[in-house]
């Protein structure tokens, strides 16, 4: 067997997993370049790239994904607890719980479509969210979160004699640097998985799914178990994306599960451009930079950095600008939204392949005045 | 190069060296930074890392305390007028810095929440290069975020939490809580109320329905029970809850004469405007005036719910009216520098703050196993609570308790409060190992 449908496809990847890579060098400047946010962004890319197989490939938009996301997490930290500080059983059972999870959601929120099934699967996650985060205290500790403890048993540590305190691959801690690449490998991996996905037949019969149920299922297609298992994947990602969470941060709380934690994916997804490969990941990192970047500036920041400029100017671009960030991190994220939205519907994917198409057409036009200026004349 | 003759094994063989080749870096990297302990300050300067809420409910309190830390950072390095500098017995503090060290910071917005207290503590521990990490307004992310600071072994001074569980079951080596507790809320309130409202009472608890809400009701039921009163229903309601009617539909015919309301923030401020909209204050039942009590008072969301407060008595860490040498003095540079009265969630933040400076400068060194060691059992005054003591069995402070009541004629919105009674520490303490936990080993690496 191939693995790729085609030499581009493998192009594609290979760029990607460099462009992923190489993420410490490039993100330096925007100081973005270190372990915890860059993990976040492999993580939360990892969530939006799950999601997008349900919402852009098969337009069900999941308003309760934050569930899944929640699940995995607390089933990598029982994994941590009770069997081994290593993430790989951690990984499999978060991704088994999140996949088991989304099927039993599934059964219920899938009979319906639209804002019927949006609403459903909302439901779904706020009723997680409540049990989280008080009816089932002996499993999720509540509010105060789940975490590590050197009392837990641990079975499989205790019986290869392993040590350490946090969750550690063969020795190599989870948290920094290792931490990262570990979950940029379980990135590319999920990144290829979901492009397989998006050219096998499957895949069309997802975009089928999406473009015009009732059609396809006159054509003798049962579209049921199509949409079952596009939201059992998607849940799976979502699981693997808490486990990861667990991993290089062993602690499991509540609010994970909480509604704004589903819009937020939902968010990522849109602004990124739904339906596309790539767009997910662009708008997750988008997000999660604005959260902590953005929101880590203060005015006595500001007034360093335009500290260049005489007094008064200087005032006058701190008053402009203060509102945006540190605490107005939120208003500038959501002005940004809104001009992407509106004038690019289908989000930064879309802005790029437009820049591309206006290249192309310039050069294209370019050369054609140019071989008309020097082509002589007959 | 034929992309079909790209099987399986080749794939992963050139993706596993490629990758190989581009961690490299890193191993080099991460040996070079080998360190005596985390983020050692090689410059002139050192890095506090602030993590305050800037958004979500508890944005008030966040950017009160953010306010609290950049005063006590001025006043470290020796701008301003000195505030509690001048009145901290048993500080070493010259006003030039730490260890000759000028204080910077950097911030950044908690949420609230712990995997946001998390992300942005992490960006200032390994990005930013802060040496200790301080705040929180929620006891969810201060647990959190002190855990997070004890895993990459550097100093966590937790801001306003109430929680039983941040000193108690999830203590940790590295993290030292100045505000107080739940359960010393109970205990300083209980012999206050019984006194004023009698000793036959049948109390109805509403309680927000998580960890805080629960260790509130039970220290409050549990000392007043002991006291004499009864306890008729202990109802749960869900956090965040904006319409409280159904709940207190119910208290009027319980047979209850008074209300306990285990509330903070946003639902205090509801649920207390709510039950005196009701017109509970104004009912009388078994003989008696009808009652309410709000163990933990949030001063900043007490202006929220207004006329409601009045006659209502709770409990504080601290209050700006306190007449003490300290807080005066604190009170008047605050006052300076931002024109209104600090909170309680200021104070805190301040306080902890020039605790830790003082460790430092104490210890010779920013290393956590020193300052942990100065830190562990220190005694001091001065800072607006009377005389304290920094546990070592738990890192639990323990000091006054002020129990509040609602001003009947506030001047203005920050005259909401008067202090009634100041209760001895000896009457709160308790035993450190109450509720588990370990503090484990100091930590000071990466």
């Amino acid at each position: 067997m191939t693995l790729f449908k085609s030499r581009k496809d493998l192009l594609y990847l290979a760029i990607f997993a460099l462009v992923i890579f190489a993420m410490p060098l490039w993100l330096k400047p925007f100081g973005a370049g270190y372990p915890d946010l860059m993990q976040r962004f492999a993580i939360f890319g990892v969530f939006a790239i799950g999601f997008n197989i349900l919402f852009g490939m098969t337009g069900y938009l999941s308003f309760g994904h934050a569930a899944f996301l929640g699940a995995g997490s607390y089933a990598a930290v029982w994994s941590f607890k009770l069997l081994s500080l290593n993430p790989v059983p951690a990984l499999l059972f978060a991704t088994l719980v999140g996949g088991v999870f989304a099927a039993l959601v599934g059964v219920v929120s899938l009979r319906r479509s639209g804002i019927y099934f949006s609403i459903l699967t909302l439901a779904f996650a706020q009723m997680s969210y409540s049990l989280a985060y008080s009816v089932l205290m002996p499993i999720t500790h509540g509010d105060s979160g789940l975490q590590l403890a050197s009392s837990d048993p641990r079975v499989l540590d205790r019986l290869f004699g392993a040590d350490g305190t946090l969750p550690n691959l063969f020795g190599f801690s989870m948290h920094g640097m290792y931490g990262f690449y570990f979950c940029a490998l379980i990135l590319i991996g999920c990144f290829y998985f979901s492009m397989r996905l998006d050219r096998s037949p499957f895949g069309m019969a997802l975009r089928a799914l999406k473009s015009n149920q009732t059609r396809m299922s006159y054509t003798g297609f049962n579209t049921k178990p199509y949409a079952r298992t596009a939201f059992i994947i998607s849940g799976m990602y979502a699981g693997l994306a808490g486990g990861m969470l667990a991993v290089t941060d062993p602690l499991a709380g509540a609010e994970r599960m909480q509604w704004t934690a589903s819009g937020e994916v939902v968010l990522m997804t849109i602004l990124g451009g739904a339906g596309t490969l790539l767009g997910p990941l662009i708008g997750a990192v988008i997000i999660k930079y604005f959260e902590n970047i953005f929101s880590a500036f203060h005015p006595g920041r500001l007034y360093e950095t335009f500290s260049f400029l005489p007094e008064g100017v200087q005032n006058f671009f701190v008053t402009i600008i203060s509102p945006f960030v540190g605490e107005g991190w939120h208003l500038t994220l959501g002005i940004m939204f809104m001009l992407i939205v509106i004038f690019l519907p289908g989000g930064i994917m879309e802005g790029g392949k437009r820049i591309a198409s206006a290249l192309r057409n310039r050069r294209a036009s370019g050369r054609h005045l140019q071989s008309r200026q020097f082509e002589p004349a007959e | 190069m034929n992309f079909r003759s790209v099987d399986r094994r080749r794939f992963l063989k050139t993706t596993a060296i490629a990758g190989a080749g581009l961690a490299m870096p890193t191993i080099f990297t991460s040996a070079s930074r080998a360190q005596e302990f985390c983020n050692a300050p090689t410059g002139s300067s050192v890095v506090f890392g602030f993590s305050v809420p800037l958004s979500g409910p508890y944005a008030d309190e966040g950017a009160d305390q953010l306010r609290g830390y950049e005063l006590a950072v001025q006043h470290i390095n020796g701008e301003g007028d000195g505030g509690m500098l001048n009145t901290f017995k048993g500080s070493v503090l010259k006003g030039n810095g730490i260890l000759g060290k000028k204080v910077e910071f950097v911030s950044g917005d908690s949420q609230a929440l712990a995997d946001a207290g998390r992300a942005t503590s992490n960006r200032m521990i390994e990005r930013d290069g802060a040496i200790m990490v301080t705040g929180s307004v929620s006891s969810a992310e201060a647990i959190a975020v002190q855990s997070l600071c004890s895993d990459k072994g550097i100093i966590y001074m937790a801001g306003l939490t109430h929680s039983n569980d941040t000193t108690g079951k999830d203590k940790r080596r590295n993290g030292f809580r100045h505000f107080f507790n739940a359960y010393m809320s109970g205990q300083a309130l209980a012999p206050v109320i019984v006194d004023a409202y009698g000793s036959d009472r049948r109390a109805y608890h509403i309680t927000a329905d998580y960890n805080w809400g629960w260790s509130q009701e039970e220290s409050i039921v549990e000392a007043t029970e002991r006291l004499g009163w009864e306890t008729a229903e202990r109802v749960l309601t869900p956090l965040g809850t904006s319409d409280y009617s159904q709940w207190l539909t119910p208290v009027a015919n319980s047979g209850a004469d008074v209300l306990v309301l285990n509330h903070y923030g946003n639902d205090m401020a509801n649920a207390l405007t709510q039950a005196v909209q009701f017109g509970l204050r104004d009912r009388q039942a078994n003989g008696k005036n009808f009652e309410i009590v709000v163990p933990m008072f949030s001063d900043l969301n007490a202006q929220a719910a207004g006329e409601a407060v009045e006659g209502i008595l709770g409990t504080a860490n601290w209050m700006w009216k306190l007449e003490d040498e300290g807080t005066q003095a604190f009170v008047r540079s605050f006052g300076q520098a931002y024109g209104q009265p600090p909170s309680q969630s200021a104070h805190t933040g301040y306080v902890q703050a020039l605790l830790y400076a003082n460790a430092c400068e104490m210890a010779g060194t920013f290393n956590p196993e020193g300052v942990v060691e100065v830190l562990e059992d220190f005694e001091f005054d001065g800072l607006g609570d009377g005389p304290t003591l920094y546990r070592g069995g738990d890192h639990q402070c323990f000091k006054q308790v002020l129990v509040v009541k609602g001003n009947d004629d506030p001047a203005d919105r920050f005259d909401i409060q008067n202090v009634h009674q100041v209760v001895d520490a000896e009457q709160v303490t308790y035993e450190p190992d109450k509720w588990g936990g370990e503090l484990g080993p100091v930590r000071s690496q990466c």
